[in-house]
């Protein structure tokens, strides 16, 4: 196995808030090795985006990052922001679910883009100019020429979106965030986005760790998938096993509550609702819900252990819930 | 970033009182001190001011002294003391006007946003010609034909005032007018009149509230202004203006200006203070 | 067949057009463009599309919380573009509407009480019973009673939407249209709300519109389905005519591209990635409105706007080249890539 190209350890992200400290992530471990697309599916509070946004160091002051992230061996926590500026769109590009509070609304797409490039290549601006335009052919932009003199609100979403992914592209990046790309896209368009990711990843051997809440987007185009609850992760593998062969309840309980376009058999919901961060139960955060609890998962914290074909947080596995 | 703001929480323990929260904030609690100390005046003052208000006690344009602690007039009436009472009638002046304005402008607004049609147009460009005009100027010559006093100023400060509250009001009630709780209502089937007077009016308060409060601060300005005009108050009334009126005859007894003039400074910044707070308060993060 | 509870004919929105001073553009946007429609008692008709296809103004228009340029709603017989207004407004107890956003769908000044209470007030039920009856339908949504003195904003946003339903069935309507109710929600939470509403339609016999651009819960819940796209309708059918047998090329795109949580499945899928942006509603194509992304497109597709007929595969379709396609099993066929 090679060298891991991003490596979260133990990390943990708190908000200092009045009522409280929301404890939002809570000791993730993660790896992305080169060329690997690592999917992180949880729902909303299940602390996705915050582990990722802690990558580049882009929570506000106020938040209390601890723990470890690495890129290329490299410490990123408490790095500099030089350093950290430097990589942002560097090595490490990211996109963000609304493009249109990412771009410049001021600027032109192809001024942007050259931006992006000279922010980092120091090269002329002709040069940027003819990047920008092979960026946005990298995304298959229709009339890309044209593209270049057009502002971000003359565009569609999935147009932004593709303006999104050549700027986090300008600089040939090792590894490619993206946080929930396509959630605010139609469908159609979505595809389409899904398409131009798989197209640069395979071309570029790009890493691409995606963020999502969407199951059936991680089933088509991640490697492995790590399953966030509370703030932690509670089940991870490669893409087949967490589906086919997963063990955590709360896997399982996702799985089964998802309608589906092929059948049209009964949902089951999970039941009751994800604790509040800022007041987690000792123990497992899924106890409350969970059809297989008992006194073991609330005495003490559960860590993530491999059982069967995946590694999954629960005291109780193997239960055999992966059933398909 | 939202990352924060990731978290689901289903907070149903009671939020704490508003009011106890506001205090907390130096603004708001240095606004209300201010606000408090006046009201205190108005009432009390006629108990425990140290002279009369029209009192001449003979020792005139005394400079601040043992018993004369702001000093006197050109007449020898107590400055102090017609400062204090100048709050009798600069402040209630003003909230006749806010209220009138506000209760007058918002019904008009409501009427021409709600309705549509030539009502709106009709109250519409009766509100852009009244905001053409510079407010004192308009004041003035509507003080001016109406005479003096100040329950004349109180009718020209509301014709000048309320296009404001009717702009305003009109403005929510057609933003709040596409939401969807409206569509919602409209659905259910709920009448129209109820439809304004329980889902769209009681969302439009909010806006009113704090304008009207940073307004008072203004509209005690512009009455000043009226008077010092000679348009407003008539001496010998201690209204504020009255009082920087004579202070402005005796520029170098500089206390007789300075005590009204530190009066309105006090109740403008009052009110600036408590409007900024309000809003913040209201603000969408505060649920 | 009975007389369905509702239906629509030929329903046209246009709304004015701000296009630039400059293009001679047309003046009006068609949003909703000569559709027709029907919905029977007790039957779950879903209307789905991508954004800016019309379907959630075609609701509106349903509702009459927005007014039709033309065509007629008639809802169980009475025509409701020529109702008067009290009228239209007593009629409404019978159909009524779930919206997408449950923040703003409630009145953040009302209490849970009041405004489940309202619906019964403004309709004259007898003061004595709306007390026990709001109380009836926290329980029909599974919440407490107790929360009822309670604001909107105190609740989760599936709380809230349980609020949104119970009070579209406070008056005991025959149809609920439900614009994209889950939409807004996390999966989980999905999961509950689609199970409320299953078991609402069950014990209630209630007919739902369902407007959603979720395939997968349309999937699940519909009888019934109708496609649209930029304002017209491209295919209706059953369930199974739609998901199983589709014939209409944007509705193969658009299964294609919706995702199912299964690995093996979704990796051997055909593929139908259809290139472009839907075109501005200004301006929409001529003929057939899907013709400018379609790989099938002739010239008779330019010049002859397509019918909505059954061309022999039992379910309706507006299409010149119709051919019946399953996008949705595990495929034997191999990559389409379309552009």
């Amino acid at each position: 196995m090679s060298e891991p190209l991003l490596e979260l350890s133990d990390l943990h992200v708190k908000f200092p808030t009045p009522s409280g400290a929301i404890h939002a992530v809570r000791g993730l471990d993660l790896t992305v090795h080169a060329g690997e697309v690592v999917g992180i599916v949880g729902e909303s509070g299940s602390g996705k985006s915050v582990s990722m946004l802690s990558v580049l160091g882009l929570h506000g002051p106020a938040a209390e990052v601890s723990g470890s992230v690495t890129f290329r061996g490299r410490e990123l926590i408490g790095a500099p922001a030089s350093e950290l500026r430097h990589l942002r769109g560097g090595r490490i590009g990211m996109i963000f679910q609304d493009p249109m509070t990412s771009l410049n609304p001021a600027l032109t797409v192809g001024r942007q883009l050259s931006e992006a490039v000279i922010v980092h290549q120091k090269g002329s601006k002709r040069a940027a100019g003819e990047r920008a335009i092979d960026l946005l052919d990298m995304v298959s932009m229709p009339n890309p020429t044209a593209r270049l003199r057009s502002y971000p609100h003359e565009l569609s979403g999935g147009m932004r979106q593709r303006v999104m992914i050549a700027m986090a592209m300008a600089n040939d990046p090792d590894l490619l965030i993206a946080d929930e790309p396509t959630t605010a896209l139609d469908v159609t368009t979505q595809a389409q986005i899904l398409d131009v990711l798989g197209r640069i990843r395979s071309e570029r051997n790009l890493a691409i760790a995606i963020i999502t809440h969407d199951l059936g987007v991680v089933a088509g185009i991640a490697d492995t998938v790590n399953v966030m609850y509370a703030g932690r992760i509670v089940e991870r593998g490669a893409v087949e096993d967490v589906f086919y062969r997963h063990e955590h309840p709360y896997t399982s309980g996702l799985l089964a509550c998802l309608p589906r376009l092929d059948s049209r058999s009964e949902l089951l919901p999970i039941g009751g609702a994800p604790p509040a961060l800022d007041a987690l139960p000792l123990g497992c955060a899924f106890q409350d819900r969970c059809r297989h609890v008992t006194s073991a998962c609330t005495e003490a914290d559960v860590q993530l252990a491999p059982v069967g074909a995946t590694e999954s947080a629960c005291v109780n596995a193997p239960i055999a819930v992966g059933v398909r | 970033m939202t990352a924060a703001l990731e978290v689901v929480t289903v907070s149903l323990a009671p939020t704490r009182h508003p009011f106890a929260r506001a205090l907390r904030r130096p603004q708001f609690a240095i606004g209300m001190a201010v606000l408090a100390f006046w009201i205190l005046v108005i009432v009390t003052v006629s108990w425990w001011a140290p002279y009369g208000p029209l009192e001449e006690t003979g020792a005139r344009l005394q400079s601040p002294n043992g018993s004369h602690w702001l000093g006197t007039d050109t007449l020898g009436r107590d400055v102090l003391t017609r400062t204090l009472y100048g709050a009798r009638y600069s402040l209630p002046t003003a909230a006749a006007v806010i209220g009138l304005t506000v209760l007058i402008g918002s019904l008009l607004g409501a009427l021409a946003g709600f309705r549509g049609g030539w009502i709106d147009t009709v109250i519409m460009r009766s509100s852009d010609v009244v905001l053409a005009f510079p407010p004192i100027l308009l004041a003035m010559a509507v003080a001016a034909a109406l005479g003096p006093g100040l329950r004349n100023t109180v009718l020209a400060l509301i014709v000048v005032w309320w296009p404001i509250y009717a702009r305003l009001l009109r403005g929510q009630v057609i933003s709040i007018r596409h939401r969807e709780h409206i569509e919602a209502a409209v659905s259910v089937g709920v009448p129209k009149r109820r439809i304004l007077r329980r889902h769209i009016l009681p969302l439009a308060t909010t806006p009113v509230l704090i304008n009207a409060t940073m307004d008072f601060g203004q509209v005690v300005l512009l009455t000043a202004s009226l008077s010092f005009l000679g348009l407003g108050a008539v001496p010998p009334t201690p209204e504020w203006g009255v009082l920087i009126d004579e202070g402005s005859r005796n520029f170098y007894q500089w206390w007789i200006a300075l005590a009204p003039g530190v009066a309105i400074l006090s109740v403008v910044l009052a009110f600036n203070f408590l409007g900024d707070s309000l809003r913040d308060l209201f603000d969408p993060r505060g649920r | 067949m009975t007389e369905p509870l509702l239906r629509v004919s030929r329903l046209v929105k246009e709304f004015p057009a701000r296009g630039s001073l400059l293009r001679k553009s047309k003046q009006v946007v068609q949003a909703v463009s000569d559709v027709s429609f029907d919905l029977h008692r007790g039957e779950t008709l879903s209307i789905v599309g991508e954004s800016g296809c019309g379907k959630s103004t075609t609701a509106r228009c349903v509702m009459q919380i927005l007014p039709p340029t033309s065509g007629s709603v008639q809802f169980d017989g009475q025509e409701l573009t020529e109702l008067p207004d009290e009228d239209l407004r007593r009629l409404r107890r019978r159909f009524q509407m779930v919206f997408q956003d449950p923040q703003a769908s409630l009145n953040p000044r009302m209490t849970v009480r009041q405004i489940l209470s309202e619906p019964l007030a403004v309709h004259d039920a007898d003061p004595a019973t709306i007390r026990p009856r709001v109380d009836e339908l926290m329980q029909l949504v599974q919440l407490r009673a107790a929360d009822l003195d309670r604001y909107a904003h105190q609740f989760s946003g599936g709380q809230r939407q349980r609020i949104g339903i119970a009070r579209a069935i406070a008056l005991s309507p025959d149809m609920i249209a439900l614009d994209e109710p889950v939409s807004a929600l996390d999966v989980s939470i999905q999961a509950e709300i689609i199970r409320l509403l299953e078991g609402l339609r069950d014990e209630l016999g209630l007919a739902y519109l369902f407007i959603a651009h979720d395939l997968s819960v349309v999937r699940h819940l519909s009888d019934r389905v109708a496609v649209m796209y930029l304002g017209k309708i491209v295919e209706s059918g059953t369930n199974e005519d739609v998901y199983e047998h589709s014939a209409h090329p944007y509705t193969q795109a658009l299964l294609a591209a919706a995702p199912i949580p299964d690995p093996i499945l979704e990796r051997q899928r055909s593929r139908i990635i259809i290139e472009g942006e839907v075109p501005s509603p200004l301006d929409p194509p001529s003929g057939c409105r899907f013709r400018t992304r379609c790989w099938k497109a002739t010239q008779r597709c330019a010049d002859e706007e397509p019918p909505l007929t059954d061309p022999g595969v039992g379910h309706l379709v507006a299409c010149h080249h119709p051919e019946e396609v399953n996008v949705v099993q595990r495929p034997v066929s191999d990559q389409k890539e379309h552009s």
